[in-house]
């Protein structure tokens, strides 16, 4: 079997398997970590697709912030007050109903869709330099709305935080 | 590079296809490993004898000559020891803690250049690739510090995450800084172009030329410091060690971890001052290069030079690992208040702007 055939099922497995246990262990905290291994699985597809750099941060912005600051506030909260945090089963039947049609839908589409494996694909975009270009020049103003919005939510973040002065 | 001559060499042994890539990336993998044990054993050695010294002690001086032979005992103790696990914590995430720390801090060494024939990995944004995966490091202490189901070492995650990725920012800023001068972020590619002398340099305004180069050595100087800075409190050393510190928290996180899961944290933690060292080394101090040419290449004899680069490697990094320690013994602890105020007050804005100058400056 092809080496790259192998790693994707091994990076398939890793993230099937904690994303199962994501939604049916009841422990938050093993909730968070069996998580980190799904973006990990998620970041290893980016890496077999060739997208280096999008592997990269999702790495840093879901492991490295996203995750660390979910931890950090079940942490906070968790063993140290006196109500624990767990996980239930709430609103079974509409639930199942809801996640039963999607679940359908998808695979639906993935069996009635004729894939085109043989079809060239398009040049890749060189990693780095690439994105940046295209932030530059086809992106722009998507880039600066994003960057704008960043900025709002950090000032709302600091003037929440910030102590209120009679 | 090793990686192809490892598949030249199985090709002759007549293994080719997948599982030659696999068995050659697995040795390649190897190397650092390799590196990192010894390094760890010597680097524990020279913290007593540092600390002993500049406290006006001897050190170790029983096992063997001068007590060189300390780290080996040490080991031998860790290995006999009862490995105890406290009766209210948490079995899985306890004992996967401590390995998580060493896969997050031996998985950087992927993206170093250890010499010109060798670097783990081909990656083209090695430096952005160690900032991510030492996520793993702080997911590994916050593991550890809930698993313990001790206050102390709850404490002590905590301060250290909030610490690695407060100070991530500072970090990333000056690698964006330097971005902005050489146009890489290969840490291999960085490494081969500070070749030739001593002037061509990072912390000298780089291998560029032109007169940017000289109006470039002050803000290379306030980003080295600031890089220093905030990897060392990355790494949780004093006067940044607020996470494990004695007289407050016992030993942090890892506070109920016995023999050699402790060991793990331990050489997690050594193989974690030696990274830091070494990407300091390699985005300011030319990495592997030489700081004068090369006696293989004066001499003729091509295969000298990589054990050359690998002595260079080594002895920066050992400097930078001896300067952490200098630091450690002279300078008091922060407190937590004085730590985050450094990082937000000080570090972020004064990165910020020297990358606005840099960015001014070159696109002169």
């Amino acid at each position: 079997m092809d080496l790259y055939l192998i790693l994707f099922y091994f990076f398939a497995i890793i993230t099937l398997v904690s994303a199962f246990f994501v939604v049916t262990t009841r422990n938050v905290i093993y909730a968070a970590f069996n998580l980190m291994l799904t973006l990990f699985g998620v970041a290893g597809f980016y890496v077999l697709l060739g997208a280096d750099f999008i592997a990269i941060v999702q790495l840093i912005v879901y492991v490295g912030g996203i995750l660390i600051l979910l931890i950090f506030g079940v942490m906070l909260t968790n063993k140290i007050t006196d109500t624990d945090i767990k996980s239930g089963f709430l609103n079974r039947v509409p639930g199942l109903l809801i996640v039963g049609t999607f679940a359908g839908i998808l695979i639906g589409t993935l069996l009635k869709s004729t894939w085109r494996i043989a079809a060239p694909l398009p040049p890749p975009v060189a990693g780095l330099v690439g994105i940046g270009n295209l932030l530059m020049t086809e992106y722009t103003l998507i880039f600066e709305i994003l960057g704008a919005v960043l900025l709002i939510a950090l000032i709302g973040a600091a003037s929440i935080a910030r102590k209120q002065s009679n | 590079m090793i990686y192809d001559s490892l598949i030249e060499l199985l090709k002759w042994l007549s293994i080719t296809g997948p599982a030659a890539s696999a068995i050659a990336a697995f040795i390649n993998s190897i190397f650092p490993v390799v590196f990192i044990i010894p390094f760890a054993l010597f680097a524990v050695y020279l913290e007593r004898k540092v600390s002993a010294h500049m406290q006006d002690r001897l050190g170790p001086m029983r096992v063997g000559w001068h007590g060189w032979l300390q780290s080996f005992a040490d080991i031998l103790k860790l290995i006999q020891k009862e490995d105890v696990v406290p009766a209210q914590a948490d079995r899985w995430l306890f004992n996967i803690a401590p390995v998580l720390a060493f896969v997050g801090s031996y998985a950087a060494f992927a993206a170093i250049p250890f010499t010109s024939t060798y670097v783990g990995s081909g990656i083209d944004l090695g430096i952005i690739f160690i900032v991510a995966i030492s996520s793993l490091v702080v997911a590994s202490l916050l593991m550890a510090g809930w698993a313990s189901n001790n206050k102390y070492s709850l404490l002590g995650a905590m301060r250290s995450a909030a610490q690695i990725i407060s100070y991530e920012i500072p970090t990333v800023v000056v690698i964006l800084t330097l971005l902005c001068v050489t146009g890489t972020l290969s840490l291999y590619q960085l490494s081969e172009n500070q070749t030739g002398n001593i002037f061509n340099w990072m912390i000298f305004g780089g291998y560029s030329g032109g007169w940017q180069k000289f109006a470039l050595i002050p803000f290379m100087l306030v980003g080295m410091v600031i890089l220093f800075i905030s990897t060392l409190a990355e790494v949780n050393r004093t006067p940044f060690d607020i996470p494990e510190a004695e007289s407050e928290l016992v030993a942090g996180y890892h506070t109920e971890y016995t023999g050699m899961k402790f060991a793990m944290f331990f050489l997690a933690e050594y193989a974690n001052m030696f990274a830091v060292s070494a990407i300091v080394s390699a985005l300011f101090f030319g990495g592997y290069q030489s700081p004068f040419g090369y006696v293989g290449k004066l001499l003729g004899i091509s295969w000298l030079v990589p054990f050359e680069q690998l002595f260079w490697f080594t002895m920066k990094g050992m400097f930078f690992v001896f300067v952490q320690m200098w630091l450690r013994w002279t300078l008091p602890r922060l407190r937590v208040d004085q730590l985050m105020n450094m990082c937000w007050k000080y570090l972020i804005p004064i990165s910020i702007a020297n990358f606005l100058i840099v960015a001014f400056l070159m696109a002169l």
